[in-house]
């Protein structure tokens, strides 16, 4: 890994940086109030975001996207990641998924997706199959030529927004030796398709306006010209596409937490008890120190783990222990920080409580810590025979 | 028409500046740096002027240590299409008088031929407000100061002036120095393929010596303080405490 970011890289940091504390910060407190993004600020900030090229910035030149590598990507993540959920929804980044699209889908589904015509939501989640993809209920099965699908997707992120979505489903199951394994097939569905309702889902505790959906089907029909990459080829998609998008996870967090740190840093300085700063304490002054090491350990794994993908290196380990580590470190650095402003902290003047709140579910979603762990550990054990 | 655009790299403006402990100047050791905000607008302007068909170049140049280089390749992002970096300094700390910077935008001016200069109003870290000025004088061209409109019309340009209490509108002949004020426009974000391209744009390396210009300070820093902190307001009971108060005060 080289260290050090480039001339164009400390660029792109700056001007999205830059971008996130001008049109993302202001309307935060808006979103946080009303659980709502409004249709003319999302619509602002995607058009703004298209205007500056850096929309679908994820996806490649020969599309229409603007060809950045892993590591430029995950620098403007974690930029972003100061920024609202709900708001830098709109500096729209549409699923990697969607480059499995072939013949008329591309028309369909990629292009207008690149072009911010279109949004996409990706939806796997079911209310009985969380980590345990296979356990998914939701399924389709053939009728005449077409798909009928049946079952219900909860947790459904960017599906208020969404025009269409990209959904994982049973077709099928194989018997192993090591017992029966789902098919899974991919499908494109538009939204407002007959048999396919989207509601709202649970309020959550954590980023507020940024919906988790519900999703039903009931006898949706779908043609065969639905399926994204293959029949029973699902999983074969999850891998080649989903794999590098845990490594989002972690680049937020260590975005949020330097936002964080500003915060605490700041107050350190300023806040003073018995006649002097508070970060004079050893006491604070040490949790600062803290702090900083972690965010920048967490900065350094997560970049480490973008350089590897770049260098097409076996990186699964790699983005686990980033994807871990940054998201703990997010809840520790949320915490400190809370506790150096001491009952201010908690209070909604500052946004250190919506932090703290939104720090939790980044040890839950996109695989939980303990799923993060069991595949470092599987990664490690399983070239030994164990 | 050639447009000629200096920028400087300053201590980022929102940092917390910090004098240094032996009074000599201020702390830039580690310390965030960007383009001076007005020459941002500056710059900004000049390539509005070359998108409205009005120049057909932007030539961006910084005088100052090497590293102004990061904020060339700012200006670069921007829009602009060529950029020259004159080092004229070693140490960060080292800044460089506005006649000595005069100087060597006059020569820059000589080998570059532009119609006209659009710079920052002054920089935000020694708020100087002089280079500019000197400019004009050195190369004997006109000069619209504290621009918050500017119109280009042929060999004419009609510059709304921001002044003590009003706005003044001059007609300037080019070619010309324009300084730029705060209100002028509002600077854009670098695109993404301007950010990939930057790298690609010429960036000429120069030094000071090469125009023969002698960097030697003529001023002499006696001393840099922090400002004194405000003291905490008190509350009046009544007009009359009011009036009173303001009175002992010598402000009625």
């Amino acid at each position: 890994m080289q260290y050090g970011l480039t001339e164009e890289q400390e660029m792109i940091a700056a001007t999205v940086r830059s971008f996130v504390e001008n049109e993302i910060y202001p309307h935060e407190d808006l979103v946080e109030r009303t659980g709502e993004v409004p249709a003319e600020i999302a619509q602002e900030i995607k058009q703004k975001t298209l205007d500056l090229g850096f929309y679908a910035c994820n996806f490649p030149e020969s599309v229409g996207g603007a060809g950045l590598s892993h590591m430029d990507f995950a620098i403007v993540e974690r930029e972003l990641g100061r920024g609202s959920m709900a708001l830098n929804h709109f500096f729209g980044r549409p699923q990697n998924i969607l480059m499995a699209c072939d013949g008329d889908q591309v028309d369909r589904y990629l292009m207008p997706a690149v072009r911010g015509e279109k949004m996409d939501a990706l939806a796997m989640t079911e209310p009985g199959a969380g980590s345990d993809v296979r356990g998914m209920k939701c399924s389709a099965v053939r009728d005449g030529g077409d798909w009928v699908l049946n079952g219900t997707k909860h947790f459904i992120s960017g599906a208020d927004h969404a025009d269409f979505f990209i959904v994982f489903v049973a077709t099928g199951e194989d018997h192993t030796p090591r017992g029966p394994k789902k098919r899974i097939t991919t499908f494109l569905v538009d939204r407002g398709h007959p048999g396919f309702t989207v509601r709202d889902g649970y309020k959550s505790v954590s980023h507020r306006g940024y919906k988790n959906m519900i999703l039903e089907f009931d006898d949706c029909r779908l043609p065969d010209a639905q399926v994204l990459g293959e029949v029973d080829g699902g999983f074969e998609v999850m891998n080649t596409w989903l794999y590098a998008t845990r490594i989002t996870v972690a680049t937020m967090c260590v975005g949020r937490a330097r936002r964080v740190f500003d915060y605490a840093l700041d107050y350190a300085a300023q806040r003073e008890q018995f006649g002097q700063p508070i970060g004079k304490f050893q006491g604070i002054g040490f949790q600062i120190a803290d702090m900083i090491t972690e965010i920048d350990a967490a900065d350094l794994l997560t970049l480490a783990a973008a350089d590897r993908l770049d260098k097409g290196l076996p990186s699964n380990r790699e983005i686990a222990s980033a994807k871990l580590y940054a998201s703990e470190m997010l809840a520790r650095v949320t915490d400190a920080a809370i506790q150096v402003h001491g009952g201010m902290g908690l209070m909604d003047d500052f946004p250190l409580e919506r932090f703290w709140r939104d720090a939790r579910v980044e040890r839950i979603w996109d695989g939980t810590s303990e799923i993060q762990r069991h595949i470092i550990a599987r990664d490690l054990l399983r070239p030994l025979g164990a | 028409m050639k447009v000629l655009v200096p920028v400087k790299r300053v201590i980022d403006y929102n940092v917390k500046v910090r004098v240094k402990a032996d009074g000599s100047g201020v702390d830039l050791a580690n310390v965030k740096m960007s383009m001076n905000p007005f020459d941002e607008i500056a710059v900004e302007e000049a390539i509005r002027l070359k998108e409205a068909g009005k120049a057909d170049e932007v030539v961006a140049v910084s005088i100052g240590v090497k590293q102004a280089q990061e904020t060339l390749r700012t200006a670069l992002a921007m829009g602009a299409d060529r950029a020259i970096l004159v080092v004229a300094a070693d140490d960060v700390h080292e800044d460089i008088e506005p006649l000595a910077v005069a100087k060597i935008l006059a020569k820059v001016v000589e080998e570059e031929q532009p119609g006209l200069v659009l710079a920052g109003k002054q920089a935000i870290d020694n708020d100087m407000n002089a280079t500019g000025q000197m400019l004009s004088a050195l190369l004997g061209w006109s000069q619209g100061t504290f621009a918050s409109e500017l119109d280009i019309d042929g060999d004419k340009a009609v510059v709304t002036r921001e002044v003590d209490g009003g706005l003044q509108t001059i007609n300037v002949t080019m070619p010309a120095i324009i300084t730029v004020d705060l209100r002028l426009n509002e600077p854009r974000y670098a695109s993404l393929p301007n950010i990939m391209k930057a790298k690609r744009k010429p960036l000429d390396e120069k030094t000071a010596a090469d125009y023969g210009v002698d960097t030697t300070p003529r001023l002499a820093v006696v001393s840099t303080a922090e400002p004194e902190a405000r003291a905490a307001g008190i509350i009046v009971g009544s007009v009359d405490e009011l009036v009173e108060k303001l009175k002992e005060a010598g402000a009625v």
